[in-house]
């Protein structure tokens, strides 16, 4: 339970803190708070944006080299349990903040240019992306429900407002308004179910619920399971899965592109952090209750998640049912609960944070002003017309699709090895099948990304200028995703040392 | 062999490094782009050639390369070349600078489009010797993307449809592949603990190892890869889609090379790997087969354009290999393997010569054209060249694969062979039927003021057919190679098992059909 120890006198003792375990969180919250108060006391003199960006980056930075060094401490001498078994550092945790930040830094990088570009440029912006990373760092290392609860409400609070941060656009206060409302609504759920929860076993510690169940019987099991099943759902609607998905296609759609990078690639990482641990650490015991409802939650992600896009006609609605599509594949690797399900779960997620933020990358770029002319239609010749921008959608949606030679085959194929070796044929089989009706939908842009428009010709005067902040981001995931298809050794490795819990 | 050279390494990298130098040039310059293109193609052909000629028959995989790829996985890239990927890998070298250079209409987005080539004869070359299956299928996929972009960018009228449909066709089939493979792979480890996608650490283990159940599922399951690909009735619809969207450089690959895929496909993994569901389900594959061999035939005769006419023929011909294969003799799978080298010779001559014919007058419609041969006698006569030798007339290598194929299926299936040889006639008459239309009768309209060919198509054209006259006249050199690598498969469906292959009728049964092609 969080709070510590409470002395028998009345003096509070604190509960011990080590600051290694909780620095990045720390190093990104200063950030954010720094760039207020530079908003504050600048207000509109000099570069304020610049500052506040620069200050945001190097908070990134910070919690990056922060990342390292705990990496190496909890590889070689294990586990960190601090504040009051509150935070719980480990190796998983460390990776998906790396996950996590890596993604934050690549969505600042593309809002450096997209927010002078559509006259949004506001310090806050980065102030509250900065708050969102923290609360997503939070949740890969908490180690209670309630800790889980307050990093969810600091990750998701700081989106709602992103979503809408062009208010000027009727689609983006659309997408602000329904991430909130289904947001709260959905974290009143997970509420419920820690309060059942903690009915049934009485703490909210997740260690201290597996213990609690490996030393009694529930007579009842009642509570219990219904109290998993409402933190499942409020789980399953921050990363997405059928059916707790129907948020996702308006929000991704109307949500700023960077916003909707930023949610596909960090907050997914976060909810899974979140989701792996619960059902890994609290209710390893439980595996035969939820296992089902995972098997539920991957089939009806992967189905709907391709067949629906097939019907879209939006670019960045069509990617928004492919990342629940993803979000299916990663839940193949949870439910087969294994290590090498939950080694080839977190390579999914590191991978496909580069897939995604990379084909967002190249819509911030590849449309006029305004960010709301995402049909087909406006895509239609662009690799004609700009060869490189057009190639890297080409490239990124071929990659999603599970081309062999990038990130999005080997990923694919580490899920249904985990799959098939689970002795889960039939998973694999939907697996396998949903790639290939998604496919059709990944080569629609393709078809529509190399075929000339007809009738009126492309007016290349309005064409963005692809920019140096977008360009790194492009280089730096197209390299990624091209080295984990590769050579993805180093990467695999990486998520192996990854998988206890 | 005594060099360490890594000469199948080479042969991989070598297309795909010209691809990356294609890119990296400036789009300005579309002549750099070709001459980069020549040149890296005919280096493969070069190392092909030296291939073929250090090569030693009868001695199994040669030339092997391995080195880890993913490690917890335990893939590992690892090439080999046996007598059965020899030639299709020298036919893959041989076809893309011939393609390469019969594509000089194409002047939008050259570079792209040779870079593409030049990828999909790196991907092609990978299909052909990897020993890996995970590998193996990373090439498979792979192929289908600069395919796909072939089409899409240079084709024809409804590319996107064809395109399109190639893809998904071809993807669905392969998605049974790689959950085929991994189950394969992971029942293995589950029996001997070691987690491996070794063709041949699997073979050693798969025949025996499988329950009859699973080895037949399995058997399904790269069923639909290769049966798509090969294609089979009544899988094929993907097929004169493609074909006949595909500029001509495309339809030459599409025919000479990937639908040898699927063929190579059954011969290489499915026949070692499960032999006994193999035995069990080959009447399937003979039926299918003969089916594909008839309607093939009788379907090109009715189509209305010439490239629909030439796909179907590939779905004939394609019929002839596979049931040559499933036949299961040693004579059979000669000729399975041998129909492969000469189709892609053939065949592609055939779409070689169509392009010449569309380049000029925009059209594949039979109706279009008339009396062709009064006003281009060299591109009529080398038509008929090409139409006779397609049909498998005695003296060009199509009569050597088809005759084999059916001599190893009337030994043990006398009905399949029967039905099959009808096939035979019925290539003719489609064939020398759009012969007659186009090239007959008095030139009408513009069809008399056609241009000859000139020397750039004259050299695409002639090694194709020289080289289908030469293997229909001397066949030994390549069936001496093809034989021993046969027998062994031939050896391993028998040893993982009941089948066993009915002695020869007579004592020197394979060297008597070596000089069948003599007239």
């Amino acid at each position: 339970m969080i709070g510590g120890g409470i002395d028998t006198g009345t003096r509070i003792v604190g509960p011990d803190v080590d600051f290694l375990a909780i620095g990045p969180v720390l190093a990104l919250a200063v950030a954010a708070l720094v760039v207020i108060l530079v908003r504050a006391i600048l207000r509109k003199r000099g570069p304020v944006n610049q500052i506040s960006l620069g200050v945001g980056l190097a908070g990134v930075a910070a919690a990056g080299v922060l990342l390292g060094i705990q990496w190496n401490e909890v590889r070689d001498d294990g586990t960190i349990t601090t504040i009051a078994g509150a935070v719980r550092l480990d190796t998983f945790g460390v990776f998906l903040g790396v996950v996590v930040l890596a993604a934050t830094a690549m969505s600042l990088f593309l809002a450096a240019s997209y927010l002078e570009r559509e006259e949004l440029e506001a310090p806050e912006y980065y102030a509250l992306m900065l708050l969102s990373a923290a609360g997503m760092l939070t949740m890969t290392t908490a180690n209670d429900l309630i800790v889980v609860f307050v990093a969810l409400e600091l990750l998701s609070i700081p989106l709602y407002v992103l979503a809408a941060f062009d208010r000027r656009r009727l689609s983006s206060q659309e997408s602000g308004i329904k991430y909130f409302v289904l947001g709260a609504f959905s974290s009143a759920v997970f509420l419920y179910g820690i309060a059942l929860t903690y009915g049934a076993t009485g703490t909210t510690s997740l260690t201290g619920i597996a213990d609690f169940l490996s030393a009694n019987t529930l007579f009842e099991q009642g509570t219990l399971l219904a109290g998993l099943a409402l933190l499942l759902v409020g789980l399953g609607f921050k990363v997405a899965a059928v059916p707790f998905h129907m948020w996702t296609p308006d929000v991704y759609q109307g949500a700023p592109t960077p916003v909707t990078a930023f949610m596909s690639s960090a907050t997914k990482a976060a909810g899974f952090a979140a989701l792996l641990r619960l059902l890994g650490v609290a209710f390893p015991l439980y595996r035969t209750d939820w296992r089902p409802a995972i098997l539920g939650l991957a089939v009806l992600s992967l189905a709907v998640g391709s067949i629906a896009a097939v019907i879209q006609t939006d670019v960045k609605r069509i990617l928004a049912y492919s990342s629940i599509a993803h979000a299916g594949y990663i839940l193949i690797g949870l439910q087969v609960d294994t290590a090498r399900g939950r080694q080839a779960s977190l390579f999914y997620l590191l991978v496909y944070a580069f897939m995604t933020v990379g084909a967002f990358a190249v819509i911030t770029v590849a449309t006029r002003k305004g960010d709301d002319k995402h049909s087909l239609d406006d895509y239609r010749g662009l690799a004609l017309r700009r060869p490189v921008v057009g190639g890297l959608l080409g490239f990124f949606v071929l990659a999603q699709a599970g081309v062999p030679l990038t990130g999005g085959f080997v990923v694919k194929l580490e899920i249904f090895s985990s799959a098939v070796d689970a002795g889960e044929y039939g998973l694999a089989i939907v697996g396998v099948l949903a790639a290939v009706v998604a496919a059709f939908i990944y080569l629609r842009i393709a078809v529509a990304l190399f075929t000339s428009p007809g009738g009126e010709a492309a007016d290349a005067s309005e064409d963005r200028p692809v920019d140096r902040w977008t360009a790194a981001v492009l280089a730096v995931t197209t390299a990624a995703v091209l080295f984990a298809g590769i050579l993805p050794g180093a990467w695999l490795t990486f998520a192996k040392d990854a998988t206890f819990l | 062999m005594e060099s360490d050279f890594p000469i199948l390494s080479a042969l991989i990298v070598t297309p795909a490094l010209g691809a990356l130098v294609v890119m990296a040039m400036p789009a300005r310059r579309p002549e750099c782009v070709r001459l980069a293109g020549y040149v890296f193609s005919f280096a493969v052909l070069a190392l092909a050639g030296w291939l073929l000629f250090h090569y030693e028959a009868g001695s199994g995989y040669q030339f092997v390369e391995r080195e880890q790829w993913l490690g917890d996985l335990g893939v590992q890239y690892k090439v080999g070349v046996d007598g059965i990927s020899l030639f299709m890998v020298a036919l893959n070298a041989l076809l893309f600078p011939i393609a390469l250079f019969a594509s000089a209409n194409i002047t939008e987005r050259t570079k792209s489009f040779f870079a593409w080539m030049l990828a999909l004869e790196a991907a092609l070359m990978g299909v052909f010797l990897s020993l890996d299956l995970i590998v193996f299928f990373v090439f498979f996929e792979f192929v289908l993307v600069p395919m796909y972009f072939l089409i899409l960018g240079w084709g024809h009228g409804r590319r996107t449809y064809a395109a399109l449909k190639f893809f998904i066709f071809t993807m669905a089939g392969s998605a049974f592949l790689l959950v085929g493979v991994l189950v394969l792979a992971f029942l293995h480890s589950d029996h001997t603990g070691k987690l491996t996608f070794d063709l041949a650490t699997l073979t050693a283990w798969a025949p025996e190892g499988l329950d009859p159940g699973a080895a037949k599922a399995l058997f399904l399951g790269f069923f639909a890869a290769f049966a798509v690909k090969v294609p089979l009735f009544p899988l094929h619809t993907w097929l004169p889609d493609a074909h006949t969207e595909a500029p001509t450089a495309g339809s030459v690959i599409l025919a000479g090379m990937l639908l040898k895929m699927g063929v190579y496909g059954f011969l290489r993994f499915s026949l070692p790997l499960f032999p006994q569901a193999a035995v069990d389900l080959a009447p399937l594959l003979l039926v299918l087969a003969t089916i594909g061999i008839i309607y093939g035939a009788i379907v090109a005769a009715m189509q209305p354009n010439v490239k629909r006419i030439v796909a179907y023929s590939s779905v004939a011909h394609m019929g002839f290999a596979v049931l040559g294969i499933f036949a299961l003799t040693t004579q059979g799978l000669d000729g399975g393997v041998f129909t492969m080298i000469s189709h892609g010779l053939t065949t592609s001559a055939l779409f070689l010569l169509l392009g010449m014919l569309y380049d000029r007058r925009h059209s594949y419609e039979v109706d279009a054209y008339r009396g062709l041969w009064k006003v281009m006698p060299v591109l009529g006569g080398l038509f008929c060249v090409a139409a006779f030798a397609s049909i498998g007339l005695p003296g060009f290598s199509g009569f050597i694969g088809e005759f084999l194929a059916l001599i190893g299926t009337f030994i043990v299936e006398k009905p399949y062979a029967v039905v099959g040889a009808i096939g035979v006639v019925f290539a003719a008459v489609y064939l020398l039927w759009v012969f007659q239309r186009t090239f007959m009768g008095r030139p009408t309209g513009e069809n008399a003021k056609m241009k000859d060919i000139g020397f750039r198509e004259l050299a695409c054209v002639v090694p194709l057919l020289a080289l289908s006259l030469f293997l229909g006249i001397w066949p030994k050199p390549v069936l001496d190679v093809i034989e021993p690598d046969v027998k062994e498969v031939i050896q391993q469906v028998e040893r993982g098992s009941d089948y066993r292959e009915p002695a020869p009728a007579f004592e020197d049964a394979p060297s008597g059909h070596d000089d069948g092609g003599h007239e």
